[in-house]
């Protein structure tokens, strides 16, 4: 008999602190049936990461979010990466592979650095700021999309954008129905953005379109795979560092194995990822019964899958599975998923990560929160809209 | 030909496709013909493209088109048997047989052919096989070209007589017991102008040529490397050492464990995440030593510069690695 949760893990008070719900979730069961929303979780490392690396019983072509894509038209044309499986996703992938490839990110890196150093002095002097407004919406605002190659005009837009997708993938809730109604009057920008017309001559986005013209993708999905980018790179990144700064903002003697060691800014990233997951769940389809655990989940199931959950299993990562600790080893964290849908601008979001990081672990002897800081409730991300915190000088 | 034709598109997926003919071409290379089951079209290509074979699920090898574009319904690859292969070359040879079925996808091009009015066109043994669809094409498009085809013996070059036969006096065959080696100084010695260049064989023929073209115009010599590293996981996991420069510590790597967990073992701090080399987080500078690399992602150049490699599933190729951890 499987276990029954009569939660709905997209209501507020679930979104605002997933860590109780997450604990019965894992302590129920290897699988756990959700009758409110007529799913299927699993919230144990060991199931989500099979189940994350199993693209053939776990289909991402029926949409990553509640809605079903074989039932449902979805909001916007699926993308070829996220919502698309092998074969069709494979050569999709390998494009993007080269786009963001151990080669280019050594180019980026003296740049990112400089942005990273010349923001961090700033909020140094300002010894008082918000390490979200003017922290970690603004860094990865600045490097990322110059990265990519777009124009420097309306990149605010990318925000409520990400906001949208990230909300799409949950219910029809109230958090849904306000992120479509923000991000309506900028669809028609990201759009726009897409084109080759649009972006530099050097970047990601060029180097997608040369992938067009050198007949790996058509001229048709060139804008859809740029599209990704703008999706995926902006929000996921801002909610990272975000959370790692809360982290560390809540744990002095952390940051002072930060500021001591800044070649460890790395691994505060990573381990904020695990103990704070910035994407806390994704659906996928079963497209036959499959059964796990000695289970059988029926043909047809949508079933979520807590990323965040997984990340804080005991049975992965020992009793202290709820402490953030940055010597720790997070490898194998699924934050980025896991399997051929990892997330392929994971170098970019640690190259951003750790460049702002060490920049203030060099600058800074101590932080400390100096208000409460506001959460930001996402369907799928979890993060703040705002910690203030007071920083003293080294 | 004909077949029944299906528009394809020209994007990357992986295909089943069958062993429809398989033939001796030299000493040691062996054709196939691929085609689809249902003789279906397949996608179009252009000179210089190649496939990826999937020979096994970590087995994935590259090889150059050598057919005719035009023929829509069947791919022609042409394999070298590889002196101590202990993958991709001894698949090919031992297990695909006339009905065979194989895994293969693409075609992607990296190696393009672009518009010009002369070629010079350099193989050197089985780095033929892109070549030969280049002189094809060059023909196709009235080209003032020519074809310098080196290799051990006569009997080693694959397609020497068909191409001597079609092309004539264009193709210059020199095999080495005959003619020792390419007469690169002849042929390059002078930077032409409207001239593009296009190579493909073993490494000391790309140097060779690379330095013989350093006057010429930049973009004129196009290469490419063929035969990408093999390796097998049980013949070459020797034990090897690993000194770790910043933390002054050195382990051992037994077989069988990867660098990465030798050094956690020890108690280093490394990032990891996929542990299988495609997502490039434990990315690791080398200082010294040679490295037996087993990553998806870094490219011919960058593995034989060998200054970084994944920890998680590269070897060394030597008894003892040092790197920057």
């Amino acid at each position: 008999m499987m276990p029954t949760l009569d939660d709905d893990p997209f209501d507020d008070a679930i979104l605002t602190d997933p860590y109780e719900f997450q604990t019965r979730l894992r302590e129920a069961g290897p699988v756990v049936h959700l009758p409110k929303l007529g799913v299927y979780a699993m919230g144990r490392y060991d199931e989500v990461r099979a189940a994350l690396t199993d693209w053939e019983s776990f289909v991402s072509s029926r949409g990553v979010g509640l809605s079903d894509f074989a039932k449902k038209k979805p909001w916007r044309p699926p993308s070829l990466l996220l919502e698309n499986d092998p074969p069709s996703h494979t050569g999709f992938r390998a494009v993007m592979n080269d786009v963001i490839s151990p080669r280019t990110m050594r180019t980026l890196r003296a740049q990112f650095a400089k942005d990273a150093d010349e923001l961090a002095e700033e909020l140094v002097r300002r010894r008082r700021f918000d390490a979200v407004t003017d922290l970690a919406e603004v860094y990865p605002l600045k490097v990322f999309p110059d990265a990519v190659g777009l124009r420097p005009d309306g990149r605010e837009n990318l925000l409520p954008y990400g906001a949208l997708a990230f909300n799409a993938f949950g219910p029809d809730n109230a958090h849904a129905r306000r992120a479509f109604a923000a991000a309506e009057p900028v669809l028609e920008w990201i759009a726009e953005s897409c084109r080759r017309e649009a972006l530099s001559g050097t970047g990601f986005g060029a180097s997608i379109w040369a992938a067009a013209d050198r007949g790996e993708i058509t001229p048709e999905q060139a804008p859809v795979l740029v599209r990704s980018l703008l999706t995926a790179g902006v929000d996921t990144t801002v909610y990272g560092i975000g959370n790692t700064m809360y982290a560390i903002g809540t744990h002095a003697d952390q940051w002072a194995d930060l500021r001591d060691n800044p070649g460890r800014a790395k691994f505060a990233f990573d381990e904020a990822l695990r103990f704070e997951s910035p994407v806390q769940t994704f659906f996928r389809t079963a497209p036959a019964d499959v059964e796990i655990a000695g289970t059988i989940v029926p043909a047809g199931s949508k079933v979520l899958l807590f990323l965040g959950s997984a990340n804080r299993d005991w049975r992965r990562w020992g009793e202290d599975a709820g402490t953030f600790r940055i010597d720790r080893d997070a490898g194998g964290h699924v934050a980025f998923g896991m399997g051929v849908h990892q997330c392929v601008g994971q170098p970019v979001a640690r190259l951003e990560a750790e460049m702002v990081l060490s920049a203030l672990a060099r600058r800074v002897a101590r932080v400390e929160l100096d208000g409460d800081p506001v959460p930001k409730l996402n369907n799928s991300l979890k993060g703040w809209a705002s910690i203030p915190v007071r920083v003293t000088p080294a | 030909m004909s077949c029944s034709s299906k528009e394809t598109h020209t994007v990357v997926v992986e295909l089943d496709l069958v062993v429809h003919r398989r033939r001796v071409v030299a000493e040691g290379v062996v054709e196939l013909t691929l085609r689809r089951q249902d003789g279906a079209a397949l996608p179009s290509w252009e000179a210089g493209a190649h496939i990826d074979l999937v020979l096994g699920p970590d087995l994935v090898r590259q090889y150059s088109l050598c057919g005719d574009p035009a023929d829509r319904c069947s791919w022609r690859i042409a394999v070298l048997r590889e002196h101590g292969s202990r993958g991709g070359s001894a698949a090919v040879h031992g297990e695909l047989a006339e009905g065979s079925q194989v895994g293969v996808r693409g075609p992607r091009n990296h190696f393009r052919f672009e518009p010009s009015r002369r070629y010079v066109l350099i193989a050197g043994g089985i780095g033929i096989t892109p070549i030969m669809a280049m002189a094809a094409a060059a023909d196709d498009r009235g080209a003032d070209w020519s074809l310098t085809y080196g290799g051990r013996t006569r009997a080693s070059m694959a397609y020497a007589s068909d191409l001597r036969d079609r092309y004539g006096a264009r193709v210059d065959l020199r095999p080495q017991d005959e003619f020792g080696l390419l007469d690169l100084d002849s042929l390059l010695g002078e930077p032409a102008g409207d001239t593009l260049v296009y190579c493909c064989g073993p490494e000391p023929l790309l140097e060779a040529v690379e330095k013989r073209c350093a006057g010429w115009p930049r973009g004129a010599l196009h290469v490419e490397r063929f035969s990408p590293k093999e390796f097998d996981a049980q013949a070459s996991d020797h034990p090897f050492e690993v000194v770790l420069a910043r933390s002054g510590r050195t382990v051992m790597v037994s077989s069988g464990q990867s660098i990465l967990s030798a050094v956690r073992e020890a108690g280093v701090q490394v990032l990891s995440s996929c542990e299988e080399g495609t997502c490039g987080t434990c990315e690791t500078t080398v200082l010294a030593g040679e490295v037996d690399h087993r990553d998806s992602l870094l490219s011919e150049e960058e593995r034989a510069a060998g200054e970084t490699m994944m920890v998680c599933v590269s070897r060394a190729a030597c008894a003892k690695l040092t790197l920057d951890l």
